[in-house]
């Protein structure tokens, strides 16, 4: 340990700590643009500088290690002279739009200018005025607002090895872009949107689309549906000013009635779904000899990256459409069946805790209900917009049931929000369909945690299955590795693109650290283990839909509208 | 394109060849043009976007296809007080191009550059990494004609 003295506090810090996190452990609050706190040290920005006695210089706190006996001061007038300095600098080729912009209030960069109470600056404005690319339907950049404080590019480079971010020139020049300067689209970018999350500005972020919604509310011929995933819930709460996990889910199905949805449903339902159909083509291959490992195939995201980065491993991946999209083939065909509606007239809209799902909902072959499966996908973000927006008092609304044949779930479903929980529902459905014995205790405690690769051998009465887990798509991409050399041990891999699984997903509101996406898991199991029914298979809605409609696991009606397949993207630079 | 990469093949092994690799293509053909950037990636092993990073990186690296005559501009301070600005507007008329442009025949292309080390006399230009010092802007077409 190193003892130190920051504004006069004296503070022992581990070794090799630096300036800023010795300052944290003094309760001293330094200011940050570029630090984050997953990700290595770039010390770009500056806006951390303190002054250090016996050097001459201010020092960045972020960069700086402290040394024994260090006496440094964070808040005197140099240092704040200094500070209102750089971020006038900032500012002065940064849009003045803040009331158009979508991270308003939301915005590292506003809150400091806020707090050093910016009021007006010396330097001519300089915004470059670079178009703003809206190639993908998941994400748009818009450059101008770029800080180049490179967060975004080590969220794609280090956290997912999608390399689609990089740096263009030098100096005054530098730009953030899609590798070769192309846009977005024709980049690698597989529209995950952890990007997003790194951003402190609005520099990148979803494409919006509640109008959208709202055009579609306002049209007295639709019947706006909603779908919502299992990792909405335990973050929602934080769009709306409630702690992570707080929202009730029967008061959330109350507000989505009062913001204009017609039937509220649950995906949910379909991840139920899901496992009995991935569960029963598990064991379809391994008993039949089929393509092993078989890779779980619900994060939009990483089937991007599959068909990107590993094309030649596309026979791995599960057939079974997302959840997403299972749901959107049914809602126009079975539900609307069950209902008696004309399904020309269902406006079928999902909430997910991602952008890259805005993609897959667009992708052309989505459209086996006979017309497009999903109609819109609207994020977490945009969620909380629109709640936000109608001015709901979540304290005094009343729960309300999820409406019915769509609408019922099992703890498995919700766990598949968090990484890991897909496997542990198919293997608490898979274990009951070999052993034909009940599974007394449901918890694969192995598949939970942060931890970024997980895996076990799980004996089915004498069928001994290995898994694997993986979450963030640089992990992904050394299980990918493993498979493609022909050295992977496992039957089974789940995969989800972002770091945490759907719970950390590009379009949930915006995560600064790991730490609220361990936050968010537990909102997740607590739900879990508060439900009756903890098995897939145990869904009384999903046993009537194989009784009424489609009979069986992976049969004729299951393979027209469940399972889909995939296309090498044949993305020349990677 | 098998032509890049032979260009490239020899600075595999050496530490930072990139670019090294880099100015080997551009002797052939004056810039860097897409498939030589992703080449080189794949040969060196990194991601494209970091082999793209390094050729729009150095201002003696250009994406963009470059004409045969190469004139570089100091904008250095020195070269700034001696009146750059009047010999680069002297260019313009000549070449009727601009700062980052190639004339049509596929010639002359004007860039900017930092000090090139003649500050002895100054404003300082250097065309295909010929100085000239101490230009003024009635000599313009005179040195131009040299490239004739």
């Amino acid at each position: 340990m190193i003892n130190v003295i920051i504004d006069g506090i004296k503070v022992s810090a581990p070794d090799n700590a630096s300036i800023l996190q010795a300052a944290e452990l003094a309760g001293v609050k330094v200011p940050t643009l570029c630090y984050h706190p997953d990700q290595a040290i770039k010390a770009n920005c500056r806006v951390c500088v303190c002054e250090v006695e016996g050097l001459p210089l201010l020092q960045a706190a972020c960069s700086t290690p402290i040394r024994d006996g260090m006496v440094i001061r964070t808040n005197t007038p140099a240092v704040i002279e200094a500070r209102r300095t750089i971020l006038q600098l900032i500012l002065a080729h940064h849009p003045q739009d803040c009331l158009n912009c979508i991270r308003n209030k939301n915005c590292e960069l506003q809150a400091l200018a806020e707090q050093y109470a910016i009021r007006e600056n010396p330097f001519e404005l300089m915004v470059r005025g670079l178009p703003r690319d809206t190639s993908t339907p998941s994400i748009v950049r818009d450059p101008d607002k770029c800080i180049l404080c490179r967060r975004c590019e080590y969220a794609c480079s280090e956290f997912q090895s999608v390399n689609a971010l990089g740096l263009e020139n030098r100096g005054n020049h530098a730009m953030i872009v899609p590798s070769l300067g192309k846009d977005l689209l024709e980049s690698p970018c597989v529209m995950c949107g952890q990007c997003i999350h790194a951003c402190p500005v609005g520099a990148i972020h979803e494409n919006e689309e509640i109008d959208e919604f709202l055009a579609a509310v306002a049209d007295p011929d639709k019947i706006v549906v909603t779908q919502m995933a299992p990792a909405v819930r335990v973050a929602i709460g934080e769009e709306v000013g409630m702690a992570t996990g707080d929202m009730d889910m029967n008061v959330l199905v109350t507000a989505l009635r009062q913001i204009g949805f017609d039937y509220v449903l649950h995906t949910n339902f379909t991840a139920d779904l899901t496992i009995l159909e991935e569960g029963n083509e598990l064991l379809k291959r391994v008993k039949e000899g089929g393509k092993l490992p078989m890779f779980t195939s619900c994060s939009p995201g990483w089937i991007n990256f599959c068909e990107t980065y590993y094309p030649d491993l596309l026979d791995n991946l599960s057939t079974c459409k997302s959840p997403q999209q299972m749901f959107g083939a049914l809602v126009k065909t079975y539900w609307a069946e069950k209902m008696g509606v004309d399904p020309s007239k269902i406006y079928s809209v999902s909430i997910m805790p991602c952008t890259a799902k805005k993609f897959e909902a667009a992708r052309p072959e989505m459209n086996s209900s006979g017309y497009r499966d999903v109609d819109l996908v609207l994020t977490t973000r945009e969620l909380g917009r629109l709640f936000r927006m109608t001015g709901l008092d979540f304290s005094r609304i009343a729960p309300g049931k999820f409406d019915s044949w769509m609408g019922a779930y099992t703890g498995a479903a919700v766990i598949f929000g968090a990484t890991g929980g897909v496997m542990e529902a198919a293997l608490r459905t898979v274990y009951e369909v070999v052993t034909g014995n009940e599974l007394k205790d449901v918890n694969f405690t192995f598949a939970r945690g942060m931890e970024g690769i997980k895996e076990a051998e799980i004996d089915l009465n004498g069928l001994k299955v290995r898994v694997a887990i993986a979450h963030g798509l640089a992990n992904a991409r050394k299980v990918m590795d493993q498979v493609r050399a022909g050295e992977s041990p496992y039957h089974f891999i789940e995969i989800m693109a972002c770091p945490g699984g759907c719970i950390g997903g590009g379009g949930q509101p915006i995560t600064k650290s790991n730490a609220k996406r361990a936050e968010r898991i537990e909102g997740i199991y607590k739900e879990d283990e508060g439900l009756l029914l903890r098995k897939s298979h145990e869904n009384p809605e999903v046993i009537q839909i194989y009784e009424e409609f489609l009979h069986e696991p992976l049969g004729h009606k299951s393979h027209e509208l469940l399972h889909t397949h995939y296309h090498d993207k044949n993305k020349k630079f990677l | 394109m098998a032509e890049f990469k032979e260009i490239i093949m020899p600075f595999k092994n050496t530490p930072g060849g990139i670019i090294q690799a880099f100015h080997a293509v551009q002797k052939k053909i004056n810039y860097l043009p897409e498939n030589a950037i992703i080449d080189a990636a794949e040969v060196f092993g990194i991601p494209v976007k970091e082999a793209y990073g390094v050729a729009t990186f150095y201002s003696y690296f250009s994406i963009k296809p470059r004409g045969k005559y190469i004139i570089r501009i100091c904008e250095s301070a020195p070269c700034h007080v001696a009146g750059a600005a009047e010999i680069i507007a002297s260019l313009e008329r000549e070449l009727g191009i601009k700062i980052g442009e190639t004339t049509g025949d596929g010639k002359f292309t004007m860039e900017l550059t930092e000090c090139v080390g003649q500050c002895q006399a100054t404003p300082v230009i250097t065309i295909n990494g010929k100085p000239y010092a101490g230009v003024t802007p009635q000599q313009v077409a005179e040195i131009l004609a040299e490239y004739e």
